[in-house]
């Protein structure tokens, strides 16, 4: 029985990762109507942006993190400033289609550049540290990225509804060309909807890098978990994509326990039967 | 003065009678040119078939799937078990490929039809991810590691006696030829129905629907039922022409035949290079595909990275593609869809008659 307790609150664990994972990817949908097929590989190229600048700088991860999370806002501002905005519109082909070659040229690039060896962020004595929970002892790294999670999903609802940045991102969202005619310009907002984005990635490349290895190859499949915790959650929900992300997450760790060739499978499993039972998610924000 | 309503031009016209004669040259080449040429082909025809109903779904029905490679595989591996499981002959095994993708077509069509938009994308990749973890579960044919057809099966294809003799050349190269044929029948059926499919009114409704699902819903046109028939019929398509390809490699495994890279991003790439939306698109983006892969495949991770970006490039400033560009410039259509208004001089006619 503790056992399965104990299996139960690793799966919620997870899920904060894959919170995270989903959190840039439900910010942006919910401002532009985007989704970024690139979104996996450039979480997996800020796991990379972080593993240089511990290595050139001798920087502690989360140090490091802190550095690359600026260069990745701005890599994210003008991607979307130069490339995405130039997609956006009626036909939803053009922004498929370009993050999805996005996708493709990030991780070739990556292959170029790091080979396809497995890396990782050394975190030192954080990675075995762990906490006596009454009976279970829990793991200190995945502790942070709950609790990391929790506070990005908070700042990020804070954000939306609370600053006048929100208020633009959610104006630009209901109708962009009523939006512009008070003064905002979309194209800007949108920039800094994906830059903000980006900051949320290198947050979830930091865990994913110290967490456990990672290759250049891995960015598809962890779009697809950030995806389904978004449909799970609910589309523009920011805590329905935490509560998706830990679906997944106990999916996966349950499936693991009971067959560990079955952990991904589970997952989605999971989710499949959510879109089949609750279509809109469990926590529906948008109309669709 | 009256009028008729036409699709085809004296150029298409021209156009169709041309391809007659080119199809003959395309079936008797095998007696003229050596294997390499021939399996070079089968990658042409096959690849140019798969992208055929790619576009069929995204550029005509603007349903985008990044998970077309859910089809492939099946169709793979339905085919293989046919022959592994029932002792099945592998050609007529390839309509149970077809099969096979349609049937898995109709769950999934369930699932993913409840997403909108960009999400659909996503979640025909969720599907062709469940698929090919599925099939690796599948220990009879192998698992994780994959099979290969026993050489029993693959040494008395139906027919590959009669062009053994025909051309006087080893089973392998006779089979070679014969899924060369196949997949030049198989290339050939998907344009022509394609064709078929976007001249009759059907067609002209799963264009409207692209472009507008509201106002094509208001004049009186079933949307929801003309999107399943079109992504059953990709399915099936798709799925048949998996089959044939693992036919002619003869050896199979879920990464390889669930392959995202090999079955739908390098089908995207010929789609939007050559012109997505048109039947002309994926012909000319298929030769160029080839030669940028005969060229550059030996670079590897950078030449996917080249494609990659070739593919932004084109989608962001030249959207409609080479084809495209080409057909804006000098007007020319080889499949015309669009209905034109022609005017007949009935005085001229009656002349002519009388």
């Amino acid at each position: 029985m503790i056992n399965w307790i104990e299996i139960v609150v690793q799966g919620v664990l997870l899920g904060g990762l894959y919170a995270l994972f989903a959190a840039g990817l439900s910010l942006i949908f919910g401002v532009m109507r985007l989704v970024n097929l690139a979104h996996g590989d450039l979480i997996v190229f800020g796991a990379y942006v972080i593993l240089i600048l511990v290595a050139l700088l001798g920087l502690h991860p989360f140090a490091a993190a802190a550095v690359a999370a600026p260069l990745m806002f701005a890599l994210g501002w003008m991607l979307q400033r130069f490339v995405l905005n130039r997609t956006l519109g009626e036909d939803i082909l053009p922004p498929l289609l370009v993050t999805f070659g996005l996708s493709i040229a990030l991780q070739n690039a990556l292959l170029e550049g790091f080979s396809a060896d497995s890396r990782r962020i050394n975190a030192g004595a954080l990675e075995t540290a762990s906490l006596a929970l009454g009976p279970m002892s829990v793991g200190v790294m995945p502790l942070l990225t709950f609790a990391s999670a929790i506070a990005a999903i908070f700042l990020l609802n804070q954000l939306f509804y609370r600053t006048e940045l929100g208020r633009a991102f959610r104006a630009v969202s209901d109708d962009a060309a009523t939006a512009s005619l008070m003064g905002v310009k979309p194209e800007r907002v949108f920039a800094a909807a994906a830059g903000i984005s980006m900051i949320v990635v290198t947050l979830a490349a930091l865990y994913l890098g110290m967490r456990a290895n990672f290759d250049p190859t891995i960015g598809p499949a962890r779009l697809v978990y950030a995806f389904e915790a978004v449909i799970i959650g609910g589309l523009g929900s920011f805590w329905g994509t935490l509560l998706g992300g830990v679906i997944i997450g106990v999916a996966q760790t349950v499936g693991a326990a009971v067959n560990p060739e079955w952990q991904i499978l589970a997952g989605h499993i999971a989710f499949l039967i959510v879109l089949a039972l609750r279509p809109r998610g469990l926590l529906p924000r948008v109309e669709q | 003065m009256t009028h008729r309503v036409e699709t085809g031009t004296p150029l298409s016209r021209r156009f169709a009678f041309a391809t007659c004669g080119l199809l003959l040259v395309a079936i008797v080449l095998p007696a003229f040119v050596g294997r390499s040429v021939i399996q070079d082909l089968f990658f042409i025809l096959t690849m140019l078939a798969l992208a055929q109903w790619w576009n069929l779904l995204a550029g005509f029905g603007g349903m985008v799937s990044v998970g077309q490679q859910a089809f492939v595989g099946i169709g793979a591996y339905a085919m293989f078990a046919a022959v592994i499981l029932f002792g099945a002959d592998p050609v007529p095994a390839l309509l149970i490929a077809g099969i096979a993708a349609l049937v898995l077509a109709i769950p999934t069509g369930f699932f993913v039809f409840r997403l909108q938009g960009a999400y659909f994308a996503i979640g025909t990749w969720v599907i062709a991810e469940v698929a090919r973890l599925s099939v690796a579960q599948w220990k009879q044919l192998g698992g994780g590691t994959g099979t290969s057809l026993p050489r029993a099966a693959t040494k008395d294809i139906w027919g590959v006696d009669v062009v053994k003799h025909l051309f006087d050349v080893k089973t392998s190269a006779a089979r070679d030829i014969l899924s060369y044929w196949l997949a030049l029948l198989l290339a050939v059926l998907t344009i022509a129905a394609i064709y078929a499919l976007l001249r009759s009114r059907r067609g002209l409704a799963l264009t409207a629907i692209r472009d507008n699902a509201e106002a094509a819903m208001a004049v009186g046109i079933n949307a929801k039922a003309i999107k399943w028939s079109v992504y059953l019929s990709a399915a099936f398509g798709t799925g048949l022409i998996g089959g044939l390809i693992y036919m002619q490699k003869a050896r199979i495994s879920p990464d390889a035949a669930f392959s995202v890279l090999d079955w739908t991003a390098y089908v995207i790439f010929i789609v939007v290079i050559g012109g997505i939306g048109t039947l002309e698109g994926p012909i000319v983006g298929v030769l160029l595909f080839f030669v940028l892969q005969s060229l550059l495949a030996d670079y590897g991770s950078g030449y996917l990275m080249a494609l990659g970006v070739i593919g932004i490039v084109v989608m962001l400033f030249a959207p409609r593609g080479v084809w495209g560009l080409f057909s804006e410039r000098f007007g020319v259509q080889l499949f015309p869809v669009g209905r034109r208004l022609v005017f007949i001089d009935t005085e001229k006619e009656e002349k002519n008659h009388g």
